[in-house]
């Protein structure tokens, strides 16, 4: 199979390229992109990428494959690869580091930014907080996010405007404790996300839920906080 | 001696993980200087991967759980060689600990009432082993290792813990004091090398379960802590003692949740026999893990494996119902989609004994401060701590009981962020390294950027994981580990001397995997020395040629000397502070 990686060392590249690699892949077997690359890299150890778990649940090898974001170590090569061939990319919209590798400092900020932690002020009791699993439910869908930026950095609002808009990713997460029925700060969370570009700039173009391995759905969640800081403002 | 730049902090811990971000948040939260320093982003490590849950006597599911029974459960999980005083903590402070993480935010999964849900798992009893199976998990799901390890993260942000990202700790740095005084470490995206001093080092770095062909781990389980702490001449305690999980994927070796069989899934072999009936009349597929992973093997190497090699068996679900796997089993709905390409609401999963945690580690006490032995006496070694799976505190013996490894790395990183906060506040002062101390520290690090036309990494590591899962298996046998530690001795020869084509700076994965891959070998080597030197059969470790426990000789901690690479024995506690001692009886299911 010819795979076409995209390439670039800053130290000795005055630009990134595409280069073509030849891949035996062994018969009766549909490897995952992730193997591939391991394949590649045993012999040419200067290509980097990102990897951990090898079982979607760490995030680390989000990249872009033939046009469509997702994670290599769950994307079979065979539900990618068109006429024979396979087209790996780093992650698109954010500033390449090295060959796959991209630096996500704005996409941490943005998650950052919504404060994703509980706050409750109340004195706890000597026990966990009762909630109850009609109550737990609500974070079904939201608390799964294993910020691997798939979502991210297929939506062109967020290609726009990274330091003004929150992003899906981030904003799953900011209705993920919206939701919480734990949460005291629902007050000051939407506060700090009432303004044209923070939530606002989603155009409800859906990349994010296409794109995410997790089938997760943050353009709902944009919806809902949408709702909330409609209903407030009213 | 090449100038280094060189930052300083009150303590700094090597890994991202549970018990990493547990020890960080703490002394992070009482506002000490606390650097986080881990080769990955935090929620990219290893926690992230564990399903089942927290196993804690919190008595939601049942008001009357009783932590000493759980505490009984663990001591006769590890099979008798797990320290009491140390399991005694864990299981008393374990509530409180749990507690702490709900109110954190970790979103557990819940009951009717409101309190968070318990499901069973295996090994778990109530009134010390005479009231039938507990339920004692606590889980958010099947994937409470990923709650876990999130809701960490976001406090360890909200407490302002300074991350050091993306950074691969190297070696340790020691005075001519033997004192622990930080790390030399690689900022990966730029290449720097860096001295990273501090007060206190905490080793949270994991487990090391790719020195197996298949392991459950994720690739980036190198075993980093071990490898240095060996380098820097500290022992290891119970290396032989690696837990195989009954439930890997066939083919993929990715982990399918004990928690499966605590919601009533159980195991089958060719003939559609639920075998574990036969080896656990009790317990059945709740036996503890050693149990039910030999008697898998058992099934396999007797001809009754399912397959056309007859090399795996079936976990079958399908009559727990769509219902119960979509709610309490989504993530391994996921995971058998993906990796073995069948649906377990209709069809069983082919499994297969896979290496899953490493029992042994660094020997510490119940505070995190590593303990080296001097004329056969216990010393503290200062500067150093560790925790979680790297330590060896110990709680888990010679097998661990499951969801006890996320208990034990939230509560041993709570105990050791809060020795070294009152050691801080007491007042520690830096201690000073000489430009020798960093350049001995150095020195791996030189040879292999100025090593011309060496060995190759890839191919070594193949060959070292290939060793490892042929000689020192589920099964062992002395003439075969023998066979298995002389080809360590040619692999260390080799894996000493790799040398790297790519020898730029930035993202430099390649330099990285050199190093990991001679962290493996230090845990490998002291992996089949520990088993080879162990002459019974005890938990994990099965030898066919000492098919039986003996407690006459061996019912203590095996510890690997690196300096001589020889074994001795260090004694067991026995001696809990608020409980009778559980004393050794014969252990079964």
């Amino acid at each position: 199979m010819l795979v076409s990686v995209y390439r670039y060392n800053p130290e000795t590249d005055r630009e990134p390229y595409m280069q073509n690699v030849d891949v035996s892949l062994p018969e009766g077997k549909d490897l995952m992109v992730l193997d591939v690359l391991n394949l590649i890299k045993e012999k040419d150890q200067s290509l980097s990428y990102r990897r951990s778990c090898r079982e979607g649940v760490c995030g680390s090898d989000g990249m872009n494959m033939n046009g469509k974001n997702g994670l290599a170590c769950i994307t079979p090569v065979s539900e990618v690869v068109k006429n024979g061939k396979l087209v790996v990319r780093p992650l698109p919209g954010l500033p390449v580091v090295r060959d796959l590798v991209v630096d996500m400092a704005i996409f941490y900020k943005q998650y950052q930014r919504v404060k994703p932690y509980l706050q409750n002020s109340s004195p706890a009791s000597g026990r966990e907080r009762l909630q109850s699993p009609e109550e737990r439910a609500k974070l079904d869908g939201l608390y799964e996010c294993i910020l691997c930026a798939c979502c991210s950095t297929s939506c062109p609002s967020f290609w726009w405007n990274p330091e003004k808009f929150v992003g899906p990713a981030g904003l799953l997460q900011a209705y993920r404790f919206l939701a919480d029925s734990r949460d005291e700060a629902t007050d000051e969370r939407l506060s700090e996300l009432d303004d044209p570009f923070s939530v606002f700039r989603c155009r409800g173009i859906m990349n994010c839920v296409s794109v995410c391995p997790k089938g997760l759905n943050p353009t709902k969640a944009i919806g809902h906080i949408r709702d909330m800081l409609l209903s407030r403002a009213t | 001696m090449t100038a280094l730049r060189k930052l300083s902090f009150d303590a700094v811990v090597i890994g991202g993980g549970g018990a990493g971000m547990r020890a960080s948040l703490q002394m992070a939260q009482s506002g000490f200087k606390t650097a986080c320093l881990t080769k990955v982003f935090p929620t990219r490590s290893h926690t992230v991967s564990a399903q089942g849950g927290i196993t804690c006597a919190i008595a939601s599911a049942d008001p009357n759980d009783d932590w000493r029974w759980h505490m009984y459960d663990t001591v006769k999980g590890s099979d008798y060689i797990g320290d009491q005083d140390a399991i005694e903590y864990m299981c008393s402070v374990g509530p409180e600990a749990v507690f702490e993480l709900e109110h954190m935010g970790l979103p557990f999964s819940r009951f009717e009432n409101g309190r968070i849900y318990q499901r069973p798992f295996g090994g778990q009893s109530k009134d010390f082993g005479h009231g039938g199976q507990a339920a004692r998990t606590c889980a958010a799901a099947d994937r409470t290792g990923h709650a876990l390890l999130h809701t960490l993260f976001q406090n360890n942000v909200k407490h302002d813990t300074t991350f050091l990202n993306e950074w691969f700790a190297v070696d340790l740095v020691r005075n001519q004091d033997g004192v622990v005084v930080g790390v030399i470490a690689i900022e990966i995206e730029t290449g720097e090398v860096v001295f990273v001093e501090s007060k206190a080092t905490v080793l949270a770095t994991g487990g090391a379960g790719r020195i197996y062909a298949s392991t459950t781990n994720a690739h980036i389980n190198t075993g980093d802590g071990i490898g240095m702490a060996l380098r820097a001449g500290y022992p290891m305690q119970d290396m032989e003692m690696w837990q195989f999980h009954p439930t890997g994927i066939y083919g993929a070796g990715t982990l399918v949740t004990e928690g499966c069989r605590g919601e009533g899934g159980y195991l089958i072999n060719k003939d559609g026999e639920r075998f574990m009936e036969r080896y656990a009349p009790n317990a059945k597929d709740l036996a503890g893990r050693d149990v039910v992973a030999r008697s898998m093997m058992t099934e396999i190497l007797e001809g009754r494996g399912c397959g056309e090699q007859g090399d795996h068996v079936f976990l079958k679900l399908d009559h727990l119902g769509k219902d119960i796997l979509h709610s309490r089993l989504p993530g391994i709905t996921e995971l058998s989609k993906t990796f073995a390409h069948v649906d377990p609401v209709s069809a069983p999963i082919p499994v297969v004994p896979t290496c899953h945690y490493m029992m042994g580690g660094l020997p510490t006490n119940i505070h995190g401060q590593a303990i080296m032995q001097v004329d056969g006496e216990d010393q503290v070694i200062p500067g150093l701590y560790a925790c979680g799976e790297a330590a060896c505190v110990s709680v888990h013996g010679a097998n661990r009981l499951g969801g006890n490894s996320l208990l034990d790395l939230v509560v041993f990183g709570r105990a050791a962020g809060l020795f070294i906060e009152e050691q801080l506040q007491q007042g520690i002062e830096y201690r000073a390294a000489s430009e020798d101390d960093v350049d001995r520290a150095m020195g791996r690090l030189n040879a292999l950027d100025t090593n011309e036309n060496g060995e190759d990494t890839a191919t070594l590591k193949r060959e070292l994981q290939n060793c490892m899962q042929n000689y020192f298996g589920v099964f062992r046998d002395g003439e075969f580990m023998k066979k298995g530690r002389d080809e360590l001795t040619g692999l260390g020869e080799r894996i000493a001397n790799l040398s790297i084509t790519d020898k730029s700076k930035a993202f430099n994965t390649a330099r990285m995997e050199a190093l990991e891959l001679q962290n493996l070998f230090e845990v490998a080597e002291s992996t089949a020395i520990s088993a080879d030197e162990r002459t019974e059969s005890r938990g994990a470790h099965s030898r066919r040629d000492f098919p039986v426990r003996d407690d006459a000789t061996w019912l203590c901690h095996s510890l690997y000397d690196p300096t001589t690479k020889s074994l001795s024995k260090r004694g067991v506690n026995f001696t809990p502070k608020t409980v009778e001692t559980f004393e050794p009886k014969e252990r079964t299911y």
